[in-house]
């Protein structure tokens, strides 16, 4: 596993790092991970630019030592160790909220300390970061975070402005109003209906831009490279025998699919 | 002699969707006669809301999606004709298009058109509708027969309106006995009480019940295991089981949205767990939850349950053994 693999022949430009997490590999609408902040946190877009900045810092920081240390974690330890470095940003980002932004700190609550345990961060460490060097690692980072705060912010816009009239606390729809906003979508079953239909457009103006190529591989969910291999997040997490195996990191399995190397 | 090979079914029946959507649409036309005379112009007001604005979404989002039209099989107008059945009758006229909407646009065609929804569309505006303005939802006239506010587009009540609680509610209030100055069986029968404009008048559904049983439309084990686990439970928890049958939502519910076709189960023995599921669950909430009435939530979430009541009830094929 602290190997470094084999790279590709033809290396995608380091760009594309950051890009693939905005749209065709969405950490929330393409992957569906990160699910329970991005349903919680989201009633609106103050609240989910919050929860998405922060996650993105630890993401990117995470990613960094993770992928500075990859050669020394032993592999049979490596999620205990994912785990500890992901806790000590966290905790360094619930300081710093505390400290400038308490009224944040008030509305997110325990969902600052849950990112810990958020499935990007360890995802893009296990299957990312604990392959790569740093500085594509870093990239991956911020392009996965900038994609996981475009989808909080998504969601939360449109669940600020239907269930309370507002974009960003300005009320545009006064309480005393004819027509009063939709007050179940600050409410959870507004956040499954908005995340719903939201991951059903973002499919489709996925697949527009792909131009009818081959969408496998985003199906699967973010661990499960290749169809044999299961979620190296959830089954690797159990230590099973999954956890032997080592996974092709996403870049290769593309290749695999199309048979271009074997 | 001149015979012909084709596979089978040989046999075919004339019935298609539109026939059986206007054996429901004139099925409901009582209801709509009761209610239309017990609430007055307002009536006639909410349901033309509900009906032609469900007909404008679903034309607009067949187009917008690229589809075939769907408009003349019908099943738009019901689903706006049953929205407006489950509404109080002084709601403000712009709720029942939102309404509308959630049960044309989220409910229906984003799944992929009539078949394909999971939950029943009606109910499912009717349940965003009452968590997202619940004054409104339960705010309720007494049937008076006069066009009082019909024309009205102000959110704003009027003052000569009288209010009153819904049988349901008094029964709720009164620990499921009924007390005085509750409506009798007789009114209960004919509509005359407070609640939503289908669901008033009894006798006006069942005579619509019994026509769609003469047309062979619904067939009775939903709607009877639904009344009855209702009834009994009733009566176990000491309340009032007649009262409980005769007030509130339950026989619409039971007889028109628990045998809609797409959200319940096929099977003979799945349609009987899928009445009794409905009846324990609505049971639990009228006599145990914090709200008079649970029908709705009941039929949303056995609609959840109907393709893993289908998975266990499905009938082995000929020679196969048992499990």
């Amino acid at each position: 596993m602290a190997s470094q693999k084999e790279r590709p022949k033809n290396k995608p430009p380091l760009l594309n790092e950051i890009t693939k997490g905005v749209l065709r590999e969405n950490p929330v609408f393409r992957l569906l991970l990160g699910i329970c902040p991005a349903l919680a946190v989201t009633t609106s877009v103050e609240n989910s630019l919050g929860m998405g900045i922060a996650s993105t810092f630890v993401l990117l920081s995470a990613n960094l030592v993770v992928s500075l240390l990859r050669n020394i974690i032993p592999s049979k330890v490596r999620i205990p160790a994912f785990i500890i470095i992901i806790s000590g940003f966290v905790t360094v980002v619930h300081m710093v909220i505390q400290a400038f932004f308490p009224d944040l700190n008030e509305s997110l609550g325990i969902y600052i300390p849950l990112i810990t345990v958020n499935c990007i961060i360890l995802g893009r460490a296990e299957i990312f970061a604990s392959k790569r060097p740093p500085f594509p690692s870093v990239l991956d980072g911020l392009g996965m975070g900038i994609g996981y705060t475009v989808a909080l912010v998504s969601i939360g816009l449109v669940r600020e402005v239907l269930g309370s009239g507002a974009i960003l606390g300005f009320q545009f729809i006064s309480a005393d109003a004819y027509i009063r906003p939709l007050m179940i979508m600050i409410l959870p079953p507004g956040g499954f209906f908005v995340f719903g239909i939201l991951v059903a457009f973002a499919q489709k103006l996925s697949e527009r831009i792909e131009n009818g190529s081959s969408t496998g591989d985003t199906d699967l969910c973010a661990g499960a490279v290749n169809d044999r291999s299961a979620c190296v997040i959830c089954g690797g997490c159990s230590l099973g025998d999954r956890a032997k195996t080592t996974p092709m990191d996403p870049e290769q399995a593309k290749h695999h699919k199309r048979g271009d190397s074997e | 002699m001149n015979l012909k090979v084709s596979a089978s079914p040989h046999i075919r029946d004339k019935a298609d969707t539109p026939r059986l959507m206007r054996d429901v649409i004139i099925a409901l036309v009582p209801a709509l006669l009761v209610s239309v005379y017990m609430f007055g112009y307002r009536a006639l007001l909410i349901i033309s809301v509900t009906v032609s604005s469900a007909i404008v979404f679903e034309f607009a989002c067949r187009k917008i999606m690229k589809r075939n039209q769907s408009i003349s099989d019908l099943s738009a107008v019901i689903t706006g004709l049953l929205l407006a059945f489950s509404l109080p009758p002084e709601i403000p006229l712009w709720m029942p298009v939102i309404g509308s909407f959630t049960a044309i646009v989220a409910a229906k065609q984003l799944f992929g058109g009539l078949g394909q929804n999971i939950v029943n569309p009606a109910l499912a505006g009717r349940i965003v509708l009452s968590i997202s303005y619940p004054a409104e939802m339960a705010s309720w006239s007494l049937p008076s027969g006069r066009p009082s506010s019909a024309f009205s587009f102000s959110p704003v009540f009027e003052t000569d309106m009288i209010t009153r609680a819904t049988p349901l509610q008094m029964l709720y209030a009164g620990e499921g006995q009924m007390t005085v100055g509750m409506p009798d069986y007789l009114d209960l029968l004919i509509g005359k009480h407070a609640g939503s404009l289908g669901e008033i008048s009894i006798a006006a559904l069942l005579i619509g019940v019994i026509y769609l049983l003469a047309r062979k439309v619904i067939s009775l084990w939903t709607p009877l295991s639904f009344i009855a686990v209702v009834m009994i439970f009733a009566a176990l928890s000491g309340h009032n089981p007649i009262y409980h049958l005769l007030s509130g939502g339950l026989v619409i519910a039971a007889f028109f949205f628990a045998t809609d076709y797409t959200t319940t189960p096929l099977t003979r023995s799945g349609k009987v767990l899928f009445g009794i599921g409905c009846g324990l669950i609505a049971a639990l909430i009228r006599i145990f939850g914090s709200q008079p009435e649970g029908v709705s939530y009941a039929i949303v979430f056995m609609n959840i349950l109907t393709p893993h009541i289908e998975r266990i009830t499905i009938p082995l094929p000929f020679g196969g053994g048992r499990k």
